[in-house]
């Protein structure tokens, strides 16, 4: 293939992706519009039911009740998931070309940060749901990752070059690897820290009495915080080395590993409010919905970092190739 | 960080309890060491970390600093007396951290010594009632109590359970079951207080650094070179236990700086390659080595690190007096002002009577803008041209006041003319009063030199905190225990609970197994 060839099957993948994800966006949409009932039967097969003393369980087998699979909802849900699956295969093409076209790894400048990006965020949602059943959470997934991609296209896109000397590391590949690993980690977080918030309005609301409406069809507010919780406790030592290997290439780069450069601040800041979630979870009156509030202000820094320091402010991290 | 009981009383809104001053510093103490303190402290720190990013600092960016302020006079010199310009140095970001990390400690170190005898103690006995658990399964053996016990605590054993054989006799009050009590996930706790004390080490670490690192900055051009002493830096900041006289003997000359730019349409002018081809000594008088320097490839002689942090043109000039003598011949560092290197700089030649001062613009590609002027429009030399415009008079040089060699001040001088120059031009200054001429360029590299001693320390603190971290995050404390009574009908009843400190996902899964393995030689029935 030529280079102009590989260009344009790179950007034409991506245009695919962004068709497909609108459709799985329409099918998990319409699940949650069909869909009344969410089925009872939990991953595992094993459902954990309370009791009325309190925190007691007992462990009871439960089988996939095979009706449910008649609930149209549930259909449209599993072709929102291939189309998911499709979409990721199609981007990670995409990027694996854009990268192949400039002759290093597709990390060069803010368009193909954002496409990977685009990738982590369903690459992470998509190996969370193997063996778990999360198609009520496609639709929150599939609109941050499209909403990614629709920037990189219009406002973002850069044609493939070479990187500036700065970049021209192998801490690039571990450093931008694991940042982009923790954007699609992050973002599932907040999603799930969001519908938790919302769910447990919703919750309040019915007192006591089953949720109505859509968010019927998502997990209670307790399990949304469980997984959140999950989430944030594999990210936030990803989140660490990645801030760790920055710093140690910071020091081989411009002397200094650590100079409170707005990306770095940025980077410190969104750190420092996931510990705060972490210690919030431990923290009487904090576990609920206020912890669910810091997930998302530590999402919240985290994007401003990748999109207000690259873009607006004079930063060492400027690459966004604008 | 707090204990659970801590917890309980704050979620109650225990009152302050009507003590003494040691009772009352006490709670204090306790209040100040708890977890919603560190979550408060967490929160200032990260609030405070905030506008560091949004002003320009003095560490990083001081010329903008002094723009920010002339531009913002009502606010800007308010600000400044706040430390707003340097926050990361300001007391009141410093005492978010430092009261952060007091927290930190008072909170540690009690919690290492609970840990520390945790690890001591066997686990707790069977409680009396397993199916009260959050987690129990009950299950019927063939075997008798002896084996069954043998089986679960081999079992246990070999999955690192740590294991503890009892019974609780009738006699005391007990069921008379013989049971195996079991825990795991010790390492969970452990990582909590290792992540937390590496902190504490990478602070001391940024310490250390602060204290005997230090950092100058020096600009070479092509030819040249520098000693590593204070007075050959064009910049240079020590820590407060830094001796500047003892800093190591090295020294470094810059042979030729190569540097390539995008020509390509996507990103053109973008930088590809910056390399200085430099030789250096270790000690005056020791064998030269020829090396490069890169952007992320930095050279290390005697535990400092040399940067490559920039470079630039330095055009060279001749300057004649009226009767043809040299009174000036050199190259002369002018500064990049945008990504096209536009670069201003500033010929001052004290020796020409009058004294002459030159302000300078060069261009690397020269081309004519209509509303701008001469601007450049590629980082390469591919049309150098300078612009010069010539001051004769007074330059201050006398006064003492210490002068910017990129300054020049025109103050009590009289422009005398200007003039476009390409490499070779030479220009016949006005009323005959002697030539400037452009002979052609040198390139200039600025290399940053920084010896910080605490970096080993704060990457090895940094690597242990993430170690503990992901102990701490991913390990689950948990307890199972294994009750086996002799059933009436023959075989042994074993009931199995499990219990969590942490939410366990998998502590199903342990009781499952356990329960499997015990039936598994046996025939098998379900409670």
């Amino acid at each position: 293939m030529t280079s102009v060839e590989l260009a344009q099957f790179s950007n034409a993948a991506v245009y695919a992706t962004m068709l497909s994800l609108s459709l799985a966006m329409v099918c998990f949409a319409v699940a949650f519009a069909l869909g009344r009932r969410r089925p009872a039967a939990t991953a595992a097969g094993v459902e954990q039911v309370t009791a009325a003393e309190g925190t007691t369980a007992v462990l009871t087998r439960t089988t996939t009740v095979a009706a449910s699979e008649a609930d149209p909802g549930r259909r449209w849900a599993n072709v929102g998931m291939s189309l998911t699956w499709l979409s990721f295969a199609m981007l990670l093409i995409g990027v694996v070309l854009r990268g192949i076209w400039a002759g290093r790894v597709p990390w060069g400048n803010m368009y193909e940060f954002s496409i990977t990006a685009a990738l982590g965020i369903l690459g992470v949602f998509l190996v969370l749901s193997i063996g778990r059943d999360l198609r009520w959470l496609g639709l929150f997934v599939v609109i941050p990752a499209l909403l990614t991609l629709g920037l990189a296209v219009t406002v973002l896109y850069t044609e493939a070059a070479q990187l500036v000397p700065a970049l021209k590391s192998y801490w690039l590949l571990i450093h931008v690897s694991a940042a982009i690993i923790c954007s699609g980690a992050f973002t599932l977080a907040a999603a799930t820290a969001g519908l938790s918030l919302l769910r447990s309005r919703a919750e309040r609301r019915a007192a006591g009495a089953e949720v109505t409406g859509w968010l019927n069809r998502v997990p209670s507010a307790d399990r949304l915080r469980t997984m959140t919780n999950r989430i944030i406790a594999f990210t936030f030592p990803l989140w660490t080395f990645a801030v760790v290997a920055g710093a140690i290439w910071a020091e081989n780069a411009w002397g200094r590993y650590w100079g409170w450069d707005p990306k770095e601040t940025w980077a410190f800041i969104t750190w420092v409010v996931f510990a705060a979630y972490l210690h919030a979870r431990s923290t009487a009156g904090w576990r609920g919905d206020r912890a669910s509030w810091i997930v998302i202000a530590g999402w919240l820094a985290f994007m401003i970092n990748y999109f207000g320091v690259n873009i607006f402010v004079n930063s060492l991290h400027s690459y966004a190739g604008m | 960080m707090s204990s659970a009981t801590d917890e309980r009383a704050q979620a109650t809104g225990a009152p302050v309890p009507p003590l003494g001053t040691v009772g009352f510093l006490r709670w204090m103490w306790r209040q100040f060491t708890s977890m919603r303190t560190a979550l408060i402290l967490l929160f200032l720190l990260a609030l405070a970390s905030i506008p560091g990013s949004v002003l320009p600092q003095r560490g990083t960016n001081p010329i903008r600093v002094e723009e920010w302020l002339s531009a913002n006079p009502s606010i800007g010199p308010a600000l400044d007396r706040l430390g707003f310009f340097d926050v990361y140095a300001s007391p009141w970001f410093a005492s978010v951290y430092l009261l952060l990390f007091i927290s930190l400690i008072g909170c540690v170190l009690p919690r290492t010594r609970q840990h520390w005898r945790a690890m001591l103690a066997p686990p707790p006995g069977a409680p009396r009632r397993l199916e009260r658990l959050p987690v129990h399964d009950e299950v019927r053996s063939s075997d008798d109590v002896d084996a069954v016990l043998a089986a679960a605590g081999s079992y246990l054993k070999s999955r690192r359970w740590r294991v503890r054989m009892g019974e609780s006799p009738a006699a005391d009050g007990g069921d008379g079951s013989r049971w195996v009590a079991a825990e795991k996930g010790y390492s969970r706790e452990t990582g909590n207080l290792v992540f937390h004390l590496a902190l504490v080490f990478v602070l001391i670490a940024v310490a250390i650094g602060g204290l005997f690192g230090w950092k100058g900055n020096v600009i070479v051009r092509e030819g040249g070179g520098f000693s590593n002493s204070l007075t050959q830096y064009d910049a240079w900041g020590g820590g407060r236990l830094v001796s500047p006289d003892s800093l190591a003997p090295f020294s470094i000359t810059l042979d030729r700086f190569n540097v390539d730019f995008e020509r390509g349409p996507a990103q053109r002018g973008a930088p590809r390659l910056f390399q200085a081809d430099v030789t250096y000594r270790a000690q005056p008088g020791a064998r030269p080595v020829q090396t490069t320097i890169e952007v992320n490839e930095p050279l290390e002689v005697d535990g400092a690190k040399v940067f490559l942090v920039g470079h630039g043109y330095a055009p060279h000039f001749i300057v004649k007096d009226p009767s043809g003598a040299v009174v000036f011949d050199d190259s002369v560092v002018f500064l990049p002002q945008d990504g096209n290197f536009t670069s201003t700089g500033v010929i001052k030649v004290p020796d020409a009577k009058p004294a002459l001062g030159l302000n300078g613009m060069f261009l690397p590609t020269a081309s004519l803008d209509p509303v701008r002027g001469g601007v450049s429009t590629f980082p390469g030399p591919d049309n150098p041209v300078v612009f010069l415009s010539a001051f004769r008079g007074d330059m201050g040089l006398d006064s003492g006041v210490p002068q910017s060699v990129y300054r020049l001040d025109t103050s009590r001088m009289q422009k005398v003319g200007l003039k476009a120059l390409a490499p070779g031009d030479s220009w016949t200054l006005p009323n005959n009063s002697g030539t400037v001429e452009f002979t052609g360029f040198q390139r200039w590299a600025s290399f940053q030199i920084a010896y910080d001693p605490g970096k080993g320390l704060a990457l090895a603190a940094a690597a242990l905190a993430i170690a503990g971290l992901m102990l701490s995050l991913f390990v689950r404390r948990r307890r199972i225990w294994v009750k086996v009574v002799p059933a009436t009908e023959g075989g042994t009843l074993i009931a199995i609970a499990g219990l969590a400190k942490n939410e366990a996902a998998d502590l199903p899964d342990d009781v499952a197994q356990i329960a499997a393995h015990l039936t598994s030689t046996s025939e098998e029935s379900r409670a």
